[in-house]
């Protein structure tokens, strides 16, 4: 199920060098263009929550790949994880917090 | 003040950031071991992308046996806040030399810049000040990254079954996401990221997550127009991974 090794370090090279541009953009080309445009600053200030967002909901409500609510036990575990984040906004507590009430759910 | 005690300076205001960059570097080395990754690649990843939330999605998405498009797509677009650090660290470093400007685009995170640009906000005047004060709090982290990385993939292999630890991806999302939500808007760009990708998990190609971070970024760039004025938006140093 993994990608094939080409397809793994295409994407690693080609990814790595797409993110040193983003790194590098402004830092070369400030003094030709100025300041990001106001509309773009705010896009990209929307990118965090609107990626992260996409990333987790799908993970936790459709892990097997279809919408499952019943017996999926990564919901809960995932509430509780959020207001763990919430209260402490420490990764390490919000990872322990949500691998220990996955752990309970498994075991009730 | 010397070029040294700068660069401590640096490193002693990122070592508290630490604590989260630990966890979320095994996680990230683990979950590529996990994934099918070699490693040599896991390694690869963490030293040529060098991005942790872009490193994870690629390494789900690599699980997934998805296409080469959708990986790089997905993890530009999570990176391209970048872009954003780019540009606030550039007024101050117009005066620098290219190489070490190449060197700081390298090692650049979002931890780097929002400490650099708040200690120069709090008056820093010279480049070469500033010069070793971001070097102080980028170089912690990018060899604290590859170490965790490449543990969390050498101890990944040998994890207990009964520990849900795919379960961990999500999960170092959800402590970034969380935080990142400061405004209605982005809110609302997290609202119609997670419901758009979750209503697409059917569409080939893993393309639902891409077609739900852009949906995502436009509404809530069209609710921060609606409620610009009345509010000045979000401060940089709060946006999460």
């Amino acid at each position: 199920m993994t990608s094939p090794d080409a397809v793994v370090w295409l994407a690693v090279i080609v990814a790595g060098l797409g993110t040193y541009a983003l790194r590098a953009s402004f830092l070369f080309l400030f003094e030709r263009f100025g300041d990001v445009p106001h509309g773009v600053e705010t896009g990209l200030e929307m990118v965090p929550a609107a990626v992260l967002s996409a990333l987790v909901v799908p993970a936790v409500v459709a892990p097997e790949g279809a919408i499952a609510v019943i017996g999926n036990g990564r919901i809960p575990a995932a509430l509780a994880a959020a207001a763990v984040a919430w209260f402490t906004e420490s990764i390490l507590a919000t990872i322990v917090a949500g691998l220990l009430a996955m752990i309970v759910i498994g075991a009730v | 003040m010397s070029r040294r005690e700068d660069f401590i300076a640096g490193v002693t205001a990122t070592t508290p950031v630490m604590l989260g960059v630990v966890p979320f570097g095994l996680v990230a080395g683990a979950a590529a071991v996990g994934a099918g990754l070699s490693l040599l690649q896991a390694v690869a990843l963490s030293v040529v992308v060098f991005a942790g939330a872009s490193q994870l999605a690629m390494i789900e998405l690599f699980g997934q046996d998805a296409t080469l498009l959708v990986v790089v797509g997905t993890a530009l677009i999570i990176n391209s806040r970048l872009v954003m650090y780019s540009a606030s660290l550039a007024p101050h470093f117009t005066q620098e030399d290219r190489r070490w400007r190449g060197l700081m685009a390298y090692i650049m995170t979002d931890q780097a810049f929002a400490l650099s640009v708040t200690r120069y906000a709090e008056g820093m005047e010279s480049v070469t000040r500033k010069r070793w004060y971001y070097l102080g709090t980028a170089a912690p982290l990018w060899v604290v990254w590859q170490i965790c990385t490449v543990a969390g993939a050498v101890v990944g292999a040998s994890v207990p079954g009964w520990l849900p630890l795919r379960f961990a991806v999500p999960l170092t999302f959800l402590a970034l996401l969380v935080p990142a939500i400061q405004t209605r808007a982005h809110a609302t760009a997290a609202l119609v990221g997670g419901s758009v990708a979750t209503a697409g998990v059917g569409i080939p190609y893993n393309l639902g997550l891409l077609v739900g971070a852009l949906l995502g970024v436009a509404a809530g760039t069209l609710v921060a127009g609606q409620t610009e004025g009345s509010s000045s938006g979000v401060n940089p140093e709060e946006v999460g991974e």
